[in-house]
């Protein structure tokens, strides 16, 4: 239900990067977003392309990478990604492990035009 | 051509949180922010903590909600500073809104802030509000299976509180489901089952938060020394 506030502070983001660069134009950006962070991924599509159209971003691609939960074994040191909620260790068992991944909802990266295309 | 960003989706809300949270650890302001499905029992249960602290006590509430000051109006009868957050729409808190709120509330520490969030279990957990807590309330009268299905708010709140626990006797859930699912997304969530109706469990509540307290100027206190 947020993706609306999401999409628009992605969008912000974008604004102020391509306002650093007038020259040119922004045709991508990249984002993380982790399964823990309670971004639906179809909602926040729906809502960047609501607030893009009839605007200057109306053709910005918003490229999504979902990304899973990934624990740390706190008895190994094993890493590895949550499948069916099991916390457990694959490797040595153990029941304890600390969060490494799954909560992101980062900007990545930019798409630029080539700067030669223009001319 | 690709250029590296690297930077939070919400690094303006996370700015100033940690702005607020740098102001309750020079104040020494232990904030708590209490999140739930709407109808959980938040305000219920804030009523009850208020009435149980001595009068005199520095303690603020703020309330959000997306219409209505009925929240703000129950809580104020207790005699702490009482703030209510129309949000006009909007489904979670943000640390501008409590920033604001709070300035106009002209509350300063040391003492207990007691934030209750909109009524949703999933956009406030994106929120950081600079609290040194997040609690989840979940009441009997919901589903065993919350915690799975809304797992990030279960993944961040350091408390979850079952609620209505009179009502156990009429309804068909498990506590020690609703737990285990907890602590499969959380294994190190606390927990406490209570009833704010009965006042049943609502010690362990406030002994809870006065544990936090005592932890969190500890805190302060070995940062400052």
């Amino acid at each position: 239900m947020h993706e609306i506030g999401i999409a628009s502070s992605i969008l912000e983001c974008v604004a102020a990067e391509a306002q650093r660069r007038p020259d040119t134009q922004v045709l991508a950006v990249g984002v993380r977003i982790g399964e823990l962070s309670n971004v639906d991924k179809d909602a926040l599509d729906f809502a960047f392309e609501a607030l893009t159209r009839e605007t200057p971003f109306e053709h910005l691609k918003l490229e999504v990478e979902w990304c899973p939960r990934r624990q740390k074994c706190l008895a190994c040191a094993e890493e590895f990604s949550v499948h069916d909620l099991e916390l457990a260790c694959p490797k040595c068992g153990a029941n304890h492990s600390a969060c490494i991944g799954g909560t992101e909802l980062d900007i990545a990266y930019l798409e630029l035009e080539e700067p030669c295309a223009k001319s | 051509m690709r250029e590296i960003v690297e930077k939070k989706v919400l690094s303006e809300n996370d700015r100033l949180a940690a702005e607020l949270r740098q102001r309750y650890r020079e104040q020494n302001i232990l904030c708590v922010n209490l999140i739930s499905s709407p109808g959980s029992g938040k305000t219920t249960l804030l009523e009850k903590t208020l009435a149980a602290l001595p009068q005199g006590s520095s303690v603020a509430v703020l309330t959000g909600d997306i219409q209505t000051d009925n929240d703000a109006r129950r809580l104020a009868r207790y005699g702490f500073p009482v703030r209510q957050i129309v949000t006009g729409g909007t489904c979670h808190l943000d640390a501008r809104m409590v920033d604001r709120h709070l300035n106009e509330l002209g509350f300063r520490g040391p003492g207990l802030l007691l934030v209750e969030n909109v009524g949703n279990l999933v956009c406030p957990s994106s929120y950081d509000l600079g609290e040194a807590a997040k609690v989840v309330l979940l009441s009997v009268t919901e589903g065993e299976d919350k915690p799975l299905k809304y797992p990030g708010i279960f993944h961040r709140a350091s408390l979850m509180i079952l609620t209505k626990k009179d009502l156990l006797p009429y309804v068909e859930f498990n506590p020690d489901l609703a737990l285990e699912n907890a602590r499969k997304i959380h294994p190190e969530i606390e927990y406490i089952a209570l009833s704010s109706r009965t006042g049943e469990g609502c010690d362990k509540w406030l002994s809870w938060l006065n544990a936090l307290q005592q932890r969190v100027r500890q805190q302060a206190a070995a940062v400052s020394s």
